[in-house]
């Protein structure tokens, strides 16, 4: 068992918190960095498709994870970013620029967009984003002349001072651009957990009343989430644009947003390996599927809704039997052997838990 | 001048009329206590102090600001803080982010900052663990800190709210009921520690307990109330000798 000294107040804040910890995330950097020399290029794609994922699953995590805010229309916010980031290079931006342009776009226009919507709470709220799922497919066709409406629009070759970088032709280039953004926003989303706001976020997922008690705004700090949230949710919708090549209005659909949730809540709500947990089941499931369908009736049988009805099942198991998701399992079979030999049986029971209201008598 | 100052406070929920014409000041560097039955409108004095409910009628002074123009999220700012009589906590950070958030009050960073985790967030933050560690210190929550609240014992939770609390650096106290469902061993430290917060720290205290040995051995003054309506005020045993004291507790005909 690790035991840890701590000998200084910034032993907590720093990003790594010991030795161990900085070796462990040094080691899979380095995996990360040399994994196209491991694999081959199809993997490298396969890779890439589970870190948008993650990248998406950030974006959702913030909001849901730690602030606790439910929403089922972020797929209109990775179509915001996406399309955004098509058109301002379609108007002479340099992807250097318009790329993280557009994920503050689409920042700003969730902040302008939560303000109404915050209001509402829980279930409500989560139904009343479903409708922007929706919406955001008719804005997209009615947007016609900028969007390209049902005929979609193919996202141009990045360059970056001079460097091309295309999905299909150049898969590990590609690769190494979304590792980029992915380790730049899980460093933003630890940055968040290490200071006031990030824990501004926690308090109102846990108790708005008592939050405001200690001086946070409900209103604005919600909003800062939803905006945080799309903003890095926008960054993974432009990266999906150019990694499916096309998009129209039908790619961002309410499917996506659902796929969404449900990846955050398998990986684990509240944590960023949850995210990326969540991504790697959602990316290889339709795979796994496929091949054990093939494996099992035949590849060419086609079950319509097989996929969704896994999920489903998936989603509702873990809500039974492993609310804290995957990482929440990785966590305790880490502890198993930890502690080996000495691990209890019912030592993961949870512990009785006082009734949760937010009553002020 | 005194720090709080509350006139002829009335709120209504429908029908009930839950405080009544009620008027009350709190001196700084005093400790001063709300006696009464359930239902008597205790906690709804502290939330309309919060900001939490709107009275129908009354002023409140705190510190010569006119409270009533704040929001609930700005009461903290002028220096209240204050505990929960249905502990409300973030039941999912551990004891030391709950005491962390206590600070939020002080944020000086923006968003900007913290998102790239300015030199500047770092200095912060060391200063406010610096706020907090004497905080856990005080209350001797060293064993706890990073333990997750949802699996605390009851009885430290309430210290852990005292604490988060304290750690906003007020200059009132509010604590709703804070030795309700404590051991007697819990009860004497909570008593120590009011009586340390008034003492050491200079902090103000206004709170709202059942525990008469508790009142009569922090508390200044006192003030008995029921229905809404202040029955009587004075110090601890004039408050319990009073006869509408006895009356309203005994019932009538016990004198
Ligand atoms: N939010 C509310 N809605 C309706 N009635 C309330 C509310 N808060 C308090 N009351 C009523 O006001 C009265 C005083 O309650 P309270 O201040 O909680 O009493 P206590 O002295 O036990 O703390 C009670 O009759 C209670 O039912
Ligand atoms: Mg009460």
């Amino acid at each position: 068992m690790r035991i840890l000294f701590k000998t200084s107040y910034t032993d907590d804040i720093r990003l790594f918190p010991d030795r161990w910890t900085l070796a462990v995330y040094g080691a899979l950097m380095a995996l990360a960095f040399a994994l196209p020399w491991l694999i081959d290029e199809f993997y490298i794609g396969e890779v890439t498709n589970v870190l948008i994922w993650a990248i998406a699953g950030l974006g959702l995590m913030l909001l849901t994870g730690q602030t606790g805010q439910v929403s089922l229309g972020h797929a209109a916010f990775l179509a915001i970013g996406c399309y955004t980031n098509t058109i301002l290079i379609e108007i002479g931006l340099p992807f250097i620029v318009a790329f993280p342009l557009a994920g503050v776009i689409t920042g700003v226009v969730g902040t302008i967009i939560a303000i109404p919507a915050l209001r509402l709470h829980g279930i409500y709220l989560a139904i009343a984003t479903i409708a922007l799922s929706i919406l955001a497919d008719d804005i997209i066709v009615l947007l016609d002349p900028w969007t390209g409406g049902v005929s979609g629009k193919f996202p141009d070759m990045i360059t970056i001072f001079g460097l091309e970088i295309e999905r299909w032709t150049m898969p590990v280039r590609f690769y190494y651009l979304v590792l980029a953004v992915t380790v730049i926003c899980t460093l933003f989303y630890r940055n968040l957990l290490r200071s006031p706001l990030g824990r501004a976020f926690a308090a109102i997922r846990d108790s708005e009343v008592s939050a405001t008690a200690m001086g946070v705004h409900i209103l604005r700090t919600k909003c800062k989430a939803f905006g945080l949230s799309c903003m890095i949710t926008g960054w993974a919708g432009a990266l999906m644009g150019y990694y499916a090549g096309a998009f129209n209005n039908e790619t961002f659909s309410l499917v996506i947003s659902i796929t969404l949730l449900m990846m955050i809540v398998i990986g684990g709500l509240g944590s960023i390996h949850g995210a990326f947990f969540g991504a790697v089941v959602v990316a290889f499931l339709p795979q796994a599927l496929s091949i054990l369908k093939g494996a099992t009736i035949g590849g060419s049988v086609a079950i319509p809704g097989l996929e969704t009805g896994v999920f489903g099942m998936i989603l509702i198991l873990f809500i039974l039997f492993e609310p804290m998701g995957l990482y929440g399992r990785w966590l305790k079979i880490r502890t198993w052997f930890e502690l080996f030999p000495f691990a209890r049986k019912d030592m993961f029971r949870r512990q009785k838990s006082y009734l949760k209201t937010e009553r002020l008598r | 001048m005194s720090l709080l100052e509350i006139k002829d406070a009335t709120l209504k929920f429908g029908g009930v009329v839950a405080v009544n014409k009620l008027s009350l000041s709190v001196e700084e560097g005093e400790v001063y206590a709300i006696v009464g039955p359930n239902g008597a409108g205790k906690s709804t004095v502290f939330n309309m102090i919060s900001r939490f409910y709107q009275p129908h009628a009354g002023t409140f002074t705190f510190d010569g600001q006119n409270l009533l123009e704040r929001a609930a999220d700005q009461v903290a700012d002028l220096g209240i803080a204050r505990t929960f009589q249905n502990i409300e906590l973030f039941d999912h950070a551990t004891v030391l982010q709950n005491l962390l958030v206590g600070r939020h009050r002080h944020r000086k960073t923006s968003l900007v900052e913290e998102l790239f985790f300015a030199p500047r967030v770092r200095r912060e933050e060391i200063a406010h663990r610096e706020a907090v560690e004497e905080v856990i210190d005080f209350l001797d929550l060293q064993p706890y800190r990073d333990k997750m609240i949802a699996g605390l014992p009851y009885g430290v939770r309430k210290v852990v709210e005292l604490g988060r609390a304290l750690a906003s650096g007020p200059r009132l106290l509010l604590l709703d009921e804070p030795a309700s469902g404590l051991s007697v061993e819990e009860t004497q430290d909570m008593r120590w520690w009011i009586d340390d917060i008034r003492k050491q720290m200079g902090i103000t205290v206004l709170m709202v307990e059942h525990d008469m040995g508790l009142v009569s051995s922090v508390c200044d003054r006192v003030l008995a109330l029921a229905d809404g309506a202040k029955l009587a005020e004075g110090t601890p045993a004039e408050v319990q000798a009073h006869p509408a004291v006895i009356e309203a507790y005994l019932g009538a005909g016990a004198v």
